[in-house]
């Protein structure tokens, strides 16, 4: 164990790097959150924390009324695609039907489809159909492709339950529906949380698919991608920094707080 | 009681309460199944009869009326070959290297690190963290980054490491450089899954058997990590080739990087030449379900979802 190699280091190394590497525009969009920039935010000007505190000013708040676009999608994309989806899952480990594959596969092509036939796709039907495009046509495309991911996520939950559990419930002459609340859902409630979460940032950061359905409506990846061309203004970083600090403290506190009850469990097995 | 739940988790059963349950199992993905047929297959079936759509007879912009004009393949993969290839080229060159990047350090986390939960949970943590900045965001800071006036490129002209008139933005190498960090999560994600339920003692056998770690390698942990490595290509893959963001000029392309996305949508939102923009779109989508069939065939993970 004393012995101390060149290789043993050589991985530790490198994934130490890697993880360097991989922040790098994050550290980047960060530190020009704070630049002192006119209307566009690629040379540095100056250390400022005005872009923080008046993050609405710019542009009429148009920055802001893309990220309540998008907040408003999310919101509703994710609560319709996390319902259906939880459905199927509980469907298809729990029960057996027929046209079990031909369901699989329904769920699995949305996943292996490129998001760019996605959104050709469902515009060239809302074109056919005479539907305008606007906030709920956003809304529909995104529960789409949010459903499968939904699947996946609470299938695993569903296929570690231990039906013995509700069977316990139902014997203690509880109905359905009780043994659904009071069993069954708090059982599921942190593959459903995390299916949730992973559908809003599904969502939130969609550019692609919204670009194709979206009509005169901007959500905030779109607003990034139409100012790209003319400078986008340090405000936009402000937000995505903001997002991103807020995702990170949540899924450590998950981290940290799954990992304290597996300790609690091991502790009291 | 018990036993009945018991058996039907097992087998399959043919009494009442089972054909009442198969009721429960219908209402539950019904609503669910309809959604995906109304705007997942619906929309396909739109796509294939736009793909086949002529030019309205009055020639206004934009008008087509329902035909069945197979002309429309022939013509964009006679325009757009060059696209098509070329994202492909792109998709299989980021794929490569994204693997390639993501191993070692899929290994590092899975494997090395196991003794330490902590610090395991904190990588991984730092692995996924790609994804909640803004995706275009964090292209354009990499544009930034490579742009010719950053200070990267600068010292690199200065130490002759890169040709004074040389650019890194808008070429071949910024939108797979773009293309492979984008999706490096999504080849790491699966990777650290398959090889943190890696067996160490199959190692230690193979140690014992005195094969080379290079041999242990090929012959135990490669194998066994399969499952990881189709999961990691098949997700880099096919969104990198039908992505357009990254080839965009706005962003990490240039005129003669741009790939089948971006004709797809400068011809739908742009040109509104529909039946052009669908039909691209279902070669995209057949070349790609061609290849997820064959690799997965071949590599024999049959259990995707």
């Amino acid at each position: 164990m004393t012995r101390i190699s060149f290789g043993k280091w050589l991985l530790p190394l490198y994934a130490a790097l890697a993880l360097i590497f991989l922040m790098v525009p994050i550290v980047y969009t960060f530190i020009f959150s704070f630049n002192d920039s006119l209307k566009s935010n690629i040379t540095w000007r100056g250390f400022t924390l005005d872009k923080w505190l008046h993050v609405c000013a710019v542009q009429n708040g148009a920055v802001c009324q893309a990220f309540g676009n998008s907040l408003v999608i999310g919101l509703v994309a994710t609560v319709i695609a996390t319902t259906l989806g939880t459905m199927i899952a509980i469907a298809l480990v729990r029960y057996r039907f027929k046209f079990r594959s031909a369901t699989s596969l329904l769920l699995f092509l949305p996943m292996a489809t490129p998001e760019v036939v996605l959104g050709a796709g469902l515009a060239a039907q809302f074109l056919s159909l005479g539907v305008p495009k606007d906030m709920l046509t956003i809304i529909l495309a995104h529960t789409m492709f949010c459903i499968s991911f939904v699947v996946v996520t609470v299938k695993a939950r569903v296929a570690g339950l231990d039906p013995a559990l509700e069977e316990a419930g139902r014997d203690l002459y509880g109905s359905p529906g009780q043994v659904f609340a009071r069993i069954t859902f708090p059982l599921l409630l942190p593959g459903i949380l995390a299916a949730a979460l992973l559908s809003f940032a599904l969502s939130f950061d969609d550019f692609i698919i919204t670009n194709f359905n979206s009509g005169a409506v901007t959500t905030f990846p779109k607003y990034i991608y139409i100012s790209a061309s003319r400078g986008i203004p340090a405000e936009a970083n402000v937000i995505a920094s903001a997002v991103f600090i807020l995702a990170l403290v949540l899924v450590v506190t998950a981290q940290v707080s799954s990992a304290a009850r597996a300790k609690r469990q091991a502790g009291l097995g | 009681m018990a036993f009945a739940a018991f058996a039907s988790t097992t087998a399959p059963t043919t009494d009442a309460p089972a054909r009442r349950r198969s009721k429960v199992a219908l209402l539950l993905l019904l609503p669910g199944i309809l959604y995906l047929v109304l705007f997942f297959l619906a929309p396909l079936v739109s796509l294939i009869l736009t793909s086949l759509q002529a030019p309205s007879e009055f020639g206004d912009i934009g008008m087509y009326s329902y035909a069945f004009r197979w002309e429309n393949y022939a013509a964009v993969i006679e325009q757009y070959w060059p696209h098509i290839l070329r994202s492909f080229g792109y998709a299989l060159i980021a794929t490569v290297l994204a693997l390639a990047f993501s191993y070692p350090l899929a290994y590092f986390i899975g494997v090395t690190a196991r003794r330490w939960p902590l610090l395991q949970s904190l990588m991984l943590v730092l692995v996924i963290a790609p994804f909640f900045i803004s995706f275009l965001l964090r292209t354009l800071a990499w544009k930034q980054i490579l742009s010719d006036e950053s200070f990267l490129v600068t010292s690199l002209k200065a130490v002759s490491l890169l040709a004074p008139d040389a650019h890194l933005t808008g070429t071949a190498f910024s939108v797979i450089f773009g293309l492979t960090y984008n999706f490096i999560p999504f080849m790491t994600l699966p990777l650290y899954t398959t090889l943190e339920r890696l067996d160490l003692r199959y190692l230690e056998a193979g140690n014992d058997l005195y094969a080379s770690g290079f041999h242990t390698f090929r012959t135990v942990t490669l194998p066994l990590s399969m499952p990881g490595i189709v999961a990691g290509t098949l997700l880099t893959f096919i969104p990198a080739a039908g992505d357009y963001i990254n080839a965009s000029r706005d962003f990490l392309g240039g005129a003669d990087t741009q790939m089948i996305g971006n004709v797809i949508e400068a011809n739908f939102l742009v040109l509104l030449n529909y039946p052009a923009a669908a039909a691209l779109s279902l070669i995209l989508m057949t070349v790609i379900l061609v290849i997820v069939g064959v690799y997965v065939k071949r590599a024999g993970t049959e259990e995707l979802l």
